[in-house]
């Protein structure tokens, strides 16, 4: 029997927050594994431990026990510094509310990964010029956040998180803060994403965005109570 | 995009607060540059009156006894015989190491000449020399000397004779005119005939001697003790006296002045670190969620420290150039309030930059703390408050 690597593994992943002497478990106990450019969402309700789960995954929130394998890597084996890399070269956050930096322009906002890349100034232009007519916003390129609608904000968020072209987006209520139709648009972004060959991971409460994942992993007070 | 442009898009964003932050470095380092040049027109100011009050270094013939004279009062009832010094070797002081802060040489032949019967000083010298050193020679009338055969008189030495300028006086039988009489100077001078150098050797019988030699040197910065020691290595005859007791006195003035700028400076740039150390530290805790999307985008904590290190440094140098300006034209405006006839000595390049370099250095110490802290961010913490 062959043994089937997966892009990601969890495995007997618990997470404890302390707060003097009060503990949260926020993730009791997790096991489960992501294929490459599967398209997840992970659902549950707020404290559920949801979000937990995808920094976690991310590199950005040590566990207290398990491991998070990704190609066969132990994340948190690494250094501070090497998660930093891992990041930049692997994932590509989508977060909630967008966090866009203000006083940055359009097209700033989605070089910003770019700024510790060693690619040439050149190739950093044409990258971000391709995901800025991905996402349909060549003509807005030189404004500013706050001159944009919100379903336009997440459209740099998303060209943001895929510029440095990592095989792995993780995107925390996307949709949030948008009305139906855009969170519609903005889901079928991420399933044209999907399609080009990323890996995408959705944390949500919507059940509406289901519909546009491969894959949906139910959570419950820090546990995975479905997964299909 | 490098990291630059974040640190240029912040500084942009966070206008009153950057400029808070520049302002405490304005502060400490116009204040710096203020004292510093009120110091440095004092200085020169002292230094320039210094230069008018005359010789400041005197050539006398050696001697084996000591003065019984003090504060003009002769108490030893015995004339010691003269020494002179040959008039053809005074070309030899321009010769020394510091010639080229040798301002004037006034060289002078003394003796005693008989008038109407009674014993009086008389002082021979090169006017134009002379006249330049003893700016305060003030006329009663009349004009200075244009000839040899004309004469200054001393206050006390006119009255005593009863001399009117125009009149002619006879020295061993040679006629002078009296071509002006000296205001009171309190000083030997009241007391004496003062005539050309040539006609007073003739006169006293000491062709091509000379009594003594009055020296004024630019003393600014230059090293008056090097110097005496210079000429007397010359003049081996000679003795050779700074007259540093003025210069000592007012030097030490400016000195205090000096520690006491030092102080107030150190307290300034103090008061001015810790505004930026405060500043930079708000500005570092208002962008948590900032930094949190930097750390989770791949950014290295070296690199955050970069972004903010970076703005420091900027920064100073707008607070350095700033606070240099500005100390200056405060200088400018100040310095003849609080000097008498003070003038501002001008714009000092390296204390500009000095004053950048220390306005930068500044404003990296006291951002060091804040960048380390904003590096060392949790981004999963700071990713909660988004």
């Amino acid at each position: 029997m062959t043994q089937v690597n997966h892009l990601i593994e969890i495995q007997g992943l618990k997470k404890t927050y302390q707060s003097g002497d009060t503990k949260v478990d926020a993730i009791k106990e997790m096991n489960f594994h992501i294929d490459d450019e599967e398209f997840i969402t992970i659902m549950g309700q707020s404290g559920s431990g949801k979000s937990t789960l995808l920094s976690i995954m991310g590199a950005l929130n040590h566990p207290t026990e398990g491991k998070v394998l990704v190609d066969s890597l132990d994340l948190y084996s690494l250094s501070t510094e090497q998660r930093a890399d891992f990041r930049s070269e692997y994932i590509g956050f989508i977060f909630q509310s967008f966090q866009l930096i203000s006083y940055l322009t359009v097209l700033e906002n989605i070089k910003l990964p770019m700024a510790v890349t060693g690619q040439k100034k050149r190739i950093k232009n044409q990258m971000a010029l391709e995901v800025i007519e991905r996402v349909g916003l060549g003509a807005k390129a030189h404004r500013l956040p706050d001159q944009l609608s919100g379903g336009e904000q997440e459209r740099v968020a998303v060209a943001r998180a895929i510029v440095n072209k990592p095989p792995v987006i993780l995107a925390d209520e996307p949709t949030g803060n948008l009305d139906s139709k855009t969170a519609n648009d903005i889901m079928m972004l991420l399933q044209s994403l999907n399609k080009d060959g990323h890996t995408i991971i959705v944390v949500t409460h919507n059940q509406d965005m289901a519909a546009y994942a491969t894959r949906t992993v139910k959570v419950q007070d820090g546990v995975c109570i479905v997964d299909n | 995009m490098k990291l630059h442009n974040i640190s240029f898009g912040n500084i942009k964003r966070r206008k009153g607060k950057m400029l808070f932050l520049v302002l405490g470095l304005v502060i400490g380092i116009s204040t710096i540059v203020t004292l510093l040049s009120i110091t440095q027109s004092m200085t020169q100011n002292i230094e320039q009156r210094l230069n008018q009050f005359g010789a400041n270094i005197v050539m006398v013939p050696k001697s084996e006894n000591l003065s019984l004279n003090y504060g003009g009062i002769d108490v030893g009832g015995v004339s010691y015989k003269v020494r002179e010094f040959d008039q053809e070797k005074l070309s030899n002081i321009r010769t020394i190491k510091n010639s080229k802060n040798l301002s004037i040489i006034a060289p002078k032949v003394l003796g005693p000449v008989i008038v109407k019967d009674k014993n009086v000083l008389l002082m021979g010298v090169l006017f134009e020399e002379e006249l330049a050193l003893k700016t305060w020679w003030n006329r009663t009338g009349g004009v200075f000397p244009q000839k040899d055969d004309e004469v200054i008189l001393g206050s006390q030495a006119a009255t005593l004779f009863g001399f009117k300028i125009g009149d002619t006086i006879r020295l061993s039988g040679k006629p002078f005119k009296v071509a002006t009489i000296l205001k009171s100077t309190g000083a030997s001078e009241d007391d004496a005939i003062i005539a050309d150098l040539s006609a007073a050797q003739k006169i006293l019988g000491k062709e091509g001697k000379l009594s003594m030699v009055e020296i004024s040197a630019f003393c600014q910065g230059c090293p008056i003790s090097e110097m005496t020691l210079q000429i007397a290595e010359k003049f081996p005859n000679a003795k050779v006296t700074a007259m540093k007791q003025a210069v000592m006195s007012k030097m030490q003035s400016i000195d205090m002045f000096k520690s006491f700028s030092l102080g107030v400076s150190i307290i300034v740039i103090l008061i001015g670190s810790l505004l930026v150390l405060v500043t930079m530290m708000g500005a570092v805790n208002e962008r948590t969620r900032e930094i949190g999307i930097f750390r989770a985008i791949g950014f290295r904590r070296g690199h955050v420290m970069q972004i903010i290190l970076l703005e420091a440094l900027l920064l100073g140098i707008i607070g350095g150039i700033l606070g240099f300006g500005i100390g200056n034209l405060i200088a400018y405006g100040i310095i003849p309030i609080v000097i008498k006839d003070g003038v501002f000595a001008g714009i000092n390049t390296n204390l500009g930059i000095i004053s950048i370099l220390m306005a930068v250095a500044l404003s990296l110490l006291a951002s060091l703390y804040p960048a380390f802290k904003a590096s060392n961010m949790d981004p999963s913490e700071a990713l909660r408050a988004l």
